[in-house]
């Protein structure tokens, strides 16, 4: 299947990784992946923080950049969220190219079917799933059905996961003390579970995270799930 | 009209949540108390078959009333006129608290039994009612610790929610005449049997009842209050004149309608398969109950919010407080925070749009929620919270210079080459923080203003060498 990556700013710049990840899961479950150059940014930031005229232009970008593929994919459940939920109602003509985009688990299981990408990672992980995951995108347990495949990982449960990590765009810089006060709480879920990584479906909730982590020195590390997935040789 | 009363925010959000924050024994007490109700909550919704089709049906039928409010306010005024009530029509706080004002001092009496009621806690009933030399008594055990300790509501529901059965008991031990100190524990039936026996004399001799109401029928002229204690019960039954304040949102088409809504608001609220009490009241009963029925119908704000198309929702509200306590927001910082009535996601979305957003701090409510949608699918009437959060701050006053630098990353990411040339920029940007950082690792522990509020709490990763379409180019 020909898939459009689509990578997200935030990955772009500070989170290569992720999307290195991505591309090597897909092409080594035999897929092509493209990446049209002329993406950039999907105005999530923009739209939530009530600016829906700066966001529009990026809604219109977007659109017509992704236009001729089948299905895209974006290692984001926010900026998915975003695009399939808020993209109809900016401009109606977002629809068709929204309904075809997808957040990684769901592209993995429902659209090509898999669920054991043959990945391996000798660790004990956590998971948080993210809000618009959660809640938007209704990810439902994919994302976790996806690690509990991957060989010799320990997948433990996180106490009280549904609750948010308090990163909320730029909610973590109007409101830094509530943030604040909702990031050290779910630190200290996660430190409770004795987990070597916290895995998420989003870096952006993932560096609040990790950075509240870091700041307390806890040994545990944020890691993006397709980081995890695209570990080790692949099916054989 | 533009509404008025204590749902104006005096400070900003961020400025009023920070010494609530800091109260650690605030914290505990909401923590503990709002995922207990969360979790009774998720038990008795999980176990009804057809919770979602009547959380539609509750939607559908206020989306109805709101459609149709100003036929629908008129049949119940008729009806609940030709039942023998008197209603009256106030545009706002102040003209609805004189009205309530005058109505008690042709009684001539001097003291009230309150029923609980958010509508004459948003109009600062209280305090008008004590203008005039009037003690109005809260009878609900919740109120009547925060009336007792000077203090405002800080919950829709549970408006002593930020008090622990310790600090309940000092408030009674120092403020609740006749109390037998050494007698009282902090036991939580001796703490109800102490507000119990303070309350009966009230209830045996106030002339006068004043109460909200949950529902109004327009139907048939009723008015419906739910309660758990019994003490609303007292004040509906037991005086000569009855006054309900009623925001004109309230209404339901029929009578029939309150089979989904005597549904959906105990389980949402309390948790509670059923409310203990219901009262209904339809006018007057000659031999039978207040003889004198008083229903002052409140706009404060609520025509205007109507006239938004998305920001309506929030009139469908049925004050569950069912989104306050799954908020995440709200579980850390409690309703005081809030400067309203109204705390939580919908007092977010509901004080901003009954004042409009420039009436005092209204405008930073709604920036006060991560949008995490927990509220949304916790709603019994399905108020899609967070799409009117960020509705509002669309439509909101905006910080100064926020626009701009808006404006400027969405110039520059409308075009591949200027979004490439700024990720490089921002790279080369932290080039010196990467030699200041290099050797506690490529992590930032300060950063300068504004980005400062980043690292208050948390340590900043810096950007990798290379970006990802730059690695994708040389592949």
């Amino acid at each position: 299947m020909r898939i459009a990556l689509f990578i997200t700013c935030v990955n772009d710049l500070m989170f290569p990784d992720t999307g290195k990840a991505v591309v090597r899961l897909l092409e080594r479950l035999g897929h092509t992946v493209e990446f049209p150059e002329e993406q950039t940014c999907c105005g999530q930031m923009h739209a939530n923080t009530g600016y829906r005229d700066e966001a529009l232009p990026l809604v219109r970008r977007f659109t017509e950049t992704f236009a001729a593929y089948e299905a895209v994919v974006a290692p984001s459940g926010s900026c998915v969220a975003m695009v399939r939920e808020a993209y109809p109602d900016l401009w109606p003509q977002a629809a068709d190219v929204a309904s075809r985009t997808y957040e990684l688990s769901e592209l993995l299981i429902d659209v090509l079917g898999v669920t054991d990408v043959g990945a391996e990672f000798p660790h004990r992980v956590t998971y948080h799933p993210t809000c618009h995951g959660l809640r938007l995108l209704r990810l439902g347990d994919r994302p976790v059905r996806l690690l509990r495949a991957v060989r010799r990982l320990d997948l433990v449960d996180l106490p009280g996961a549904d609750e948010c990590c308090g990163f909320g765009g730029t909610f973590a810089v109007k409101n830094p003390e509530v943030s604040g006060a909702m990031l050290a709480d779910k630190c200290t879920a996660i430190l409770d579970t004795e987990a070597e990584y916290v895995a998420a479906a989003d870096n952006s909730c993932l560096v609040h995270i990790g950075g509240g982590l870091s700041r307390r020195g806890a040994p545990v590390r944020a890691i993006h799930y397709a980081k995890i997935l695209a570990s080790g040789e692949g099916v054989r | 009209m533009t509404g008025t009363g204590h749902i104006v925010a005096p400070r900003p959000f961020r400025a009023m949540a920070r010494p609530e924050l800091a109260d650690t024994q605030l914290r505990a007490n909401l923590r503990k108390a709002t995922h207990t109700i969360r979790d009774k909550r998720l038990r008795v919704v999980s176990e009804v078959d057809d919770w979602e089709e009547l959380r539609v049906a509750g939607a559908a039928i206020k989306d109805d009333v709101l459609a149709r409010l100003p036929e629908l306010l008129s049949q119940f005024e008729a009806a609940a006129t030709a039942a023998g009530a008197s209603v009256h029509w106030a545009r706002d706080a102040t003209e609805a608290c004189a009205i309530v004002t005058d109505l008690v001092r042709e009684t001539g009496s001097r003291e009230v039994v309150k029923v609980k009621s958010m509508a004459t806690q948003e109009i600062g009933l209280n305090e008008a009612l004590a203008e005039a030399s009037i003690d109005a008594v809260e009878t609900d055990l919740a109120e009547l610790i925060v009336q007792l300790a000077d203090d405002t509501p800080s919950h829709i529901l549970v408006p002593a929610i930020h008090y622990n059965r310790s600090q309940i008991r000092e408030i009674f031990a120092r403020k609740m005449a006749g109390v037998d100190l050494s007698e009282l524990t902090d036991d939580p039936p001796a703490l109800a049997e102490a507000a119990r026996r303070h309350l009966r004399a009230k209830f045996l001799s106030a002339r006068v009842g004043i109460s909200g109401a949950n529902f109004a029928v327009a139907e048939t002229g009723t008015l419906v209050v739910v309660e758990s204690e019994g003490n609303g019960r007292m004040c509906l039954t037991l005086p000569e004149t009855l006054i309900s304040v009623v925001g004109i949102e309230k209404l339901l088409p029929t009578f029939a309608d309150l089979r989904v809504f005597l549904q959906l608001l105990p389980r949402s609220s309390t948790g509670e398969r059923m409310n203990p009490y219901t009262s209904m009241w339809t006018g007057v009963t000659p031999g039978d109950g207040p003889q004198r029925v008083h229903i002052v119908l409140l706009d404060n704000g609520r025509t205007d919010t109507l006239a938004d198309r998305v920001g309506r929702q929030a009139l469908r509200c049925i004050r569950c407080s069912a989104c306050l306590n799954v908020c995440p927001v709200y579980e850390r910082v409690g309703g005081h925070a809030y400067g309203s009535v109204y705390p939580g996601p919908i007092g977010a979305i509901l004080s901003p749009q009954l004042t409009g957003q420039d009436a005092g701090a209204n405008r930073s409510l709604p920036y006060a929620s991560t949008l995490c949608g927990a509220c949304f699918d916790a709603c019994p009437v399905r108020i899609n919270i967070p799409a009117v959060l960020v509705h509002l701050r669309q439509s909101g006053p905006h910080p100064p210079g926020e626009r701009a630098a808006m404006r400027a990353a969405s110039w520059v990411m409308r075009d591949r080459r200027r979004y490439a040339a700024a990720l490089r920029a921002a790279r080369r940007g932290s080039a010196p923080l990467r030699l200041a950082t290099r050797r506690r690792g490529s992590v930032v522990r300060h950063l300068p203003w504004p980005l400062s509020a980043w690292t208050s709490s948390r340590n900043a990763p810096l950007p990798p060498k290379q970006t990802f379409r730059e690695w994708w180019a040389l592949r």
